[in-house]
């Protein structure tokens, strides 16, 4: 495989506020090959959706910022880049498409209105040729009624409709990286089902490399072909999608996968992690797991393991590979 | 087979839609449309469907929290439908409800204390030290400490909330608890942690559930018996292992084939429905659902279908079942 198209290094992004400095992403590195889809995975509060935010450079600020490391975007950091060049790279090489359609469609515009303000911005084509590829752009998500919903406002469409105008906007430009956040999340199963056959569908035609962040592990299965596990803002977990649910190592995604219920067994009782996740600070000493961790040692208190590869191509943060004398203790 | 507890009979919940400068009645929302089914005691039913089609309506019609357009509701033998407010008052002391969202259906301005004593009040336990032994005792039951007590809604996890909604909803030591989603709203670890206590407290207080949910797995996983809904009616119900192992609506079907299994081996054939969910203000004639039905045949788009005993306590509403005989007639 060729070069990551999008590798970020050791990216620190933190919220300031009143109650001290949070830090919600605390140093993740991960990185996308072109035509992959890497699943980020974890529960709400562990940095995914920040880290997604960061790559575009997205996150409210104040009280956000990326206090260090590097956004690589084929090869060149896009950290240091000015908003006007940053603009450049937002929906037409790198789109982002979003858990809440309501919320991230203007309610004032048209769908075609805020469509073609992509296309026109991106490809400088005129009026009448920005509003064909729309109409293309709509046809090809599998919107049925193009022509007429094109002039409808986002209230009038129902939320797999939404969804669907979201990712036509997102790939009117045709990017190279796709970042989905949670993007069936607010969807129905069945409408789910359609969504994310559209999306595997893009990938595959069109080698669209997707960053999907979700905390649906099910979705995650389906969809990814590797996986980085978040916890308390940082990767403790990643491989491919087989490493990761066939032989999870970091006692975190041991627990996660076992948590969840599923359809084709039956058992007494779900395996459930003790306790909550950790109020993140910045004085936070050792492993975000230790105190939920039923393998805890003494050296888990102290010291922070580093995201080390185990086996080709799989990385897991956690002190217990590297003390395997100790896991009897 | 034990005893019934509940029995819903031909339940109907019709919304007015208002219009005009008069308000007129202009139609009907029709959310539960005809609906019957009984639950025994001690056993876990649930009511799944997507998003509209009626589950949640239907639990809340049952304690008469929305006031029921026609049909009957039947506690333990009594007609619970026609009583008036005060019996009524009396009555749901046997059945209580959770909510799905932990953050606003505790008031924010009260104290766990206050929040778990409010019921004992109302229904008349007067004694302070009773009142007092009882809450220390649920506390601990549902996994809190008596520090907690006196503390407010805002300073607890989303987790820890539904714990305190569940206590809320034990009080007063009821027969019938409506679940209404209670762990969509949390993360996969916490998830667990809550469906275990709601099994617990089952098994501790012989309580029957009513769990309402869109989640397939988690409803397998903790259900006795299973109702399908569609457009505010029921489509099938069954046990679980007939529901889950021979699915026999096609509605059931395509939902079932489009849960996302955690499990990134298992290929399976997918029934992807076309369309959308028609408007409930607005249903199809005949069945429902013959408007995104793969099997529709045109009998399905004249007459609707009626819940039928197929074999084995396995009632599904479809044509494909319905015996010849009276198909034809």
């Amino acid at each position: 495989m060729g070069k990551p198209i999008l590798e970020i290094k050791d990216l620190r992004t933190h919220f300031f506020t009143d109650r001290g400095e949070i830090p919600a992403v605390d140093g993740v590195d991960l990185y996308l090959n072109p035509g992959e889809v890497l699943g980020v995975v974890g529960e709400s509060g562990c940095g995914k959706s920040v880290t997604s935010l960061s790559v575009l450079r997205l996150v409210p600020s104040p009280p956000g910022k990326i206090v260090s490391g590097s956004i690589l975007f084929k090869g060149k950091d896009i950290v240091p880049l000015r908003e006007w060049e940053m603009r450049k790279i937002r929906g037409n090489s790198i789109s982002m498409i979003f858990q809440e359609p309501m919320t991230s469609l203007n309610p004032l515009f048209t769908v075609g209105q805020q469509i073609t303000e992509t296309v026109r911005l991106h490809r400088g084509v005129s009026r009448k040729e920005a509003r064909s590829i729309t109409l293309d752009m709509l046809k090809k998500v599998g919107i049925a009624r193009a022509e007429s919903i094109i002039d409808e406002y986002p209230h009038q469409l129902s939320g797999g409709m939404r969804q669907r105008v979201m990712i036509a906007m997102s790939i009117a430009c045709s990017p190279e990286v796709l970042i989905a956040d949670e993007p069936t999340t607010a969807l129905d199963v069945t409408i789910q089902a359609q969504i994310l056959e559209l999306i595997r569908r893009l990938n595959e035609e069109r080698g669209m490399a997707v960053m999907m962040i979700t905390h649906d592990l099910g979705v995650v299965a389906e969809m990814c072909h590797r996986v980085a596990v978040m916890y308390a803002g940082k990767v403790v977990e990643e491989g491919s999608v087989h490493d990761i649910f066939k032989n999870p190592l970091h006692p975190y995604t041991q627990g996660l996968i076992q948590s969840v219920p599923r359809m084709n067994e039956t058992r007494e009782r779900l395996y459930s992690i003790p306790g909550n996740v950790p109020i993140l600070s910045k004085n936070m000493q050792g492993c975000r797991f230790a105190a939920r961790c039923p393998h805890m040692m003494q050296r888990c208190l102290e010291a922070l393991p580093n995201l080390k590869e185990q086996e080709a191509g799989h990385s897991s943060r956690c002190w217990l590979h590297e003390t395997p004398q100790e896991d009897a203790v | 087979m034990s005893e019934t507890l509940l029995e819903v009979q031909h339940l109907k919940k019709y919304f007015p839609i208002r219009k005009g400068l008069w308000n007129k009645t202009r139609g009907y929302v029709k959310a539960v449309d005809d609906i019957s089914f009984s639950v025994r005691r001690g056993e876990t039913f649930g009511l799944v469907g997507e998003s509209g089609c009626g589950k949640s309506t239907t639990g809340r019609s049952i304690l008469r929290l929305i006031e029921p357009s026609e049909g009957k509701v039947i506690f333990e033998g009594r007609e619970i439908t026609g009583l008036p407010d005060e019996a009524m008052r009396k009555q749901r002391r046997d059945m209580q409800i959770v909510f799905q969202d932990p953050f606003s259906s505790l008031d924010p301005r009260h104290s766990v204390q206050r929040i778990l004593e409010e019921p004992l009040i109302v229904h008349g336990i007067k004694s302070r030290k009773e009142r007092q032994q009882r809450i220390e005792k649920l506390i601990d039951v549902v996994g809190l400490t008596r520090t907690h007590l006196h503390r407010y809604p805002h300073q607890f996890s989303g987790g820890q909330r539904q714990r305190i909604g569940i206590a809320r909803a034990l009080t007063l030591q009821p027969k019938l608890i409506v679940a209404d989603e209670p762990v969509s709203a949390l993360d996969v670890s916490i998830q667990s942690q809550v469906i275990n206590l709601l099994q617990d407290l089952q098994n501790e207080f012989r309580l029957t559930y009513i769990f309402i949910a869109h989640d397939l797995s988690v409803v397998k996983h903790i259900c006795d018996r299973v109702a399908v809904m569609y457009l505010g009616r029921i489509v099938e119900i069954a046990n679980k292992h007939q529901l889950y192992d021979m699915p026999q609506h096609p509605y059931t079907q395509a939902l079932l084939s489009a849960v996302p299994e955690p499990d990134p081996d298992l290929k399976r054939q997918r029934i992807i429905l076309q369309g959308e969910v028609p408007s409930p203000a607005n249903a199809p004639v005949g069945c429902a659902f013959h408007t995104r039905c793969p099997k529709a045949m045109q009998v399905c788009t004249e007459v609707r279908p009626q819940l039928l005993d197929t074999g084995g306590g396995h009632m599904t509403a479809c044509h494909l079942y319905t015996p010849a005989s009276s198909g034809m007639e």
